[in-house]
């Protein structure tokens, strides 16, 4: 591999991090609460609400429906609103971001509604209030399964984060199309592979030992 | 502990002693089916009642009322002489801090350490870390659990998990500590084990306990009074060694059946209601009418009259409750309405449950 394409891997390495990094960090801010959103107003929770639980609940199926490769495109004016510009890295933030928080909504949503009914009873029986439930029962006890949902959402932000060549944002997806597929250089293919394989594991990992270190069940 | 000591402490607990839970006329439904259907019940200041009934006769639904957890459809309930009927949420909470509640599945909080369990009350209460973390260990020293302060439930046992349950029930000084089966899921050891703390609370601390619960063996080893309910109605209620001795409903009974002696089932199998060669007698006895030598005194006047064939006597707060069979040959008839008489005038309360008609 030349010195040229072995830079060029390492800045779309950089690429996909800030890609990921930041999409991630984004759908983590508004997903939780959104979960959060729909388990408490779901049948049976501690602030029922059919209405909004049904309205959040279409939002987010509609979100997730859209193929990604199309709401990339389709969300190229909201994107140009927010940064100013429809092309590159930080451009393609904004849409994977869009994406990520709805599914990421979901897999917080069935974490926090795995939580014990008893435990809400019991701080209820307590004198806690709504927003007590919350921050000393429902987010501590699902915090686990909150943080290994985030493991998957980065992992699948990454696959997601190929297709932002499309807009020239760039990254390793973009790399292993451009050179690997369509130029046929199959080093450049491995070699983006392999380092996808090593960041896949490594954000796994690191998962997994910190879901290892809050779960005390 | 209580924060009011009035004049008039001088009196005599439980009968004249201030009423901390009152409920009228309760009814609570699920549907069209009652879950609470015009309940009743008092229960006094320092006093264990034990709430027993079948799954579904509504007791839970009724423990669950006591601190709003659940809401009547209509009726009164008082705690501490304040009607809660009606308040939300929001009211409810400082009520709640009056109430401790234990249960079946301990609900302790997984991702939270011992110490940090049994002072969430307090933190919920906005009492100071260091004076929170303090009163923990208080409690756990009383629980018997100071070892555990920094553990998480998961390392506990069962009964130790039941400690740190009653330990944060205890943590705001509760007037009123409910139990939901809180015992169900332990062994019979740790059963008892756990009675016996909560006992012990009762009479160190004063603290009134309802606990609820389909083993007629808890309400036997710690209750003062029983209430049973059945479909949603109290029907009996009343001092434990009293209703041990004289159940009134069948549901009482019933429940009562692994607790007190029945006649061997090869026996009752066997017996004819009209005619046999002995006559099979049940005799209850209960409070003073158990301390006499009834037998002796029954053997000395009718030589001959009876043979023992199943029974007992129970102490139950402290008071014998004995229940026996006894088989009367019935070769001289009257024989039979002497030891009935005889045993009448000793206050037992007698029943001819039928005629043996294969005894050898």
């Amino acid at each position: 591999m030349t010195p040229i394409m072995f830079n060029l891997l390492l800045r779309s390495l950089w690429e996909t991090i800030l890609m990921t990094g930041a999409s991630g960090l984004i759908s983590l801010v508004f997903g939780l609460p959104l979960g959060l959103a729909l388990v408490l107003t779901n049948k049976g929770g501690i602030a029922e609400n059919a209405w909004i639980n049904g309205i959040l609940g279409a939002i987010i199926n509609g979100f997730r429906s859209v193929p990604f490769i199309i709401l990339l495109v389709a969300l190229i004016p909201v994107t140009r609103l927010i940064v100013g510009t429809a092309l590159g890295t930080w451009a393609a933030i904004v849409p994977l971001a869009i994406a990520a928080t709805p599914y990421y909504a979901r897999i917080a949503e069935v974490s926090l509604r795995e939580v014990d009914r008893g435990l809400i009873d019991a701080v209820r029986a307590m004198g806690g209030n709504r927003w007590t439930i919350i921050r000393e029962v429902l987010v501590p006890e699902a915090l686990p399964g909150i943080v290994a949902g985030f493991t998957v959402t980065l992992v699948t932000l990454i696959g997601a984060s190929a297709m932002a060549g499309a807009i020239g944002a760039g990254g390793l997806g973009d790399l292993a199309i451009r050179y690997g597929y369509q130029r046929f250089e199959t080093t450049v293919m491995v070699a983006v592979v392999a380092v996808l394989i090593v960041l896949v594991c490594g954000i796994q990992w690191l998962g997994d030992r910190l879901v290892e270190r809050l779960d005390h069940k | 502990m209580n924060s009011i000591v009035t004049a008039s402490v001088i009196e005599t607990p439980q009968a004249t002693a201030e009423a901390v839970v009152r409920l009228v006329d309760v009814h609570r439904h699920f549907g069209t089916t009652p879950a609470l259907d015009g309940v009743a019940l008092t229960v006094h200041k320092g006093e264990i009642l034990g709430v027993i009934g079948r799954s579904g006769a509504g007791k839970s639904t009724l423990i669950r009322c006591l601190n709003g957890l659940e809401r009547p459809d209509r009726g009164l309930i008082e705690i501490e002489g304040r009607s809660i009927v009606g308040l939300d949420e929001k009211e409810l909470q400082p009520l709640r801090r009056r109430v401790g509640m234990i249960f079946q599945h301990f609900n302790l909080l997984a991702s939270r350490t011992v110490e940090e369990n049994v002072a969430l009350p307090l933190k919920i209460a906005g009492v100071a870390k260091t004076e929170r973390l303090r009163r923990a260990h208080e409690l756990l020293e009383l629980v018997g659990l100071a070892g555990k302060a920094k553990a998480y439930p998961s390392s506990l046992s069962g009964g130790q998990k039941q400690r740190v349950g009653i330990a944060r029930a205890l943590a705001a000084r509760p007037a009123l500590l409910l139990s939901d089966e809180a015992t169900s899921a332990l062994d019979p050891e740790t059963t008892r084990s756990i009675l016996a703390l909560l006992k012990d609370i009762n009479r160190k601390l004063g603290l009134t306990i309802i606990l609820i619960t389909h083993e007629m063996e808890v309400v036997r080893s710690i209750a003062d009074r029983v209430a049973v309910i059945d479909a949603g109605r109290i029907v009996e209620e009343g001092q434990v060694w009293s209703v041990f001795a004289d159940p009134k409903a069948p549901i009482t009974r019933s429940l009562l059946s692994g607790s007190r002696p029945q006649l061997p089932e090869h026996i009752a199998a066997r017996l004819s209601p009209t005619s046999g060669e002995e006559a099979i007698i049940s005799i209850d006895m209960a409070g003073l009418a158990a301390q006499g030598a009834v037998f002796a005194d029954l053997s000395a006047a009718l030589p001959q009259s009876f043979r023992l064939v199943h029974g007992g006597i129970d102490h139950i707060q402290n008071q014998p409750v004995a229940r026996f069979f006894i088989a009367v040959p019935m070769r001289d008839p009257a024989l039979k309405d002497k030891v009935l008489q005889f045993l009448k005038a000793r206050s037992a309360r007698v029943e001819v449950l039928g005629y043996d008609t294969d005894h050898v």
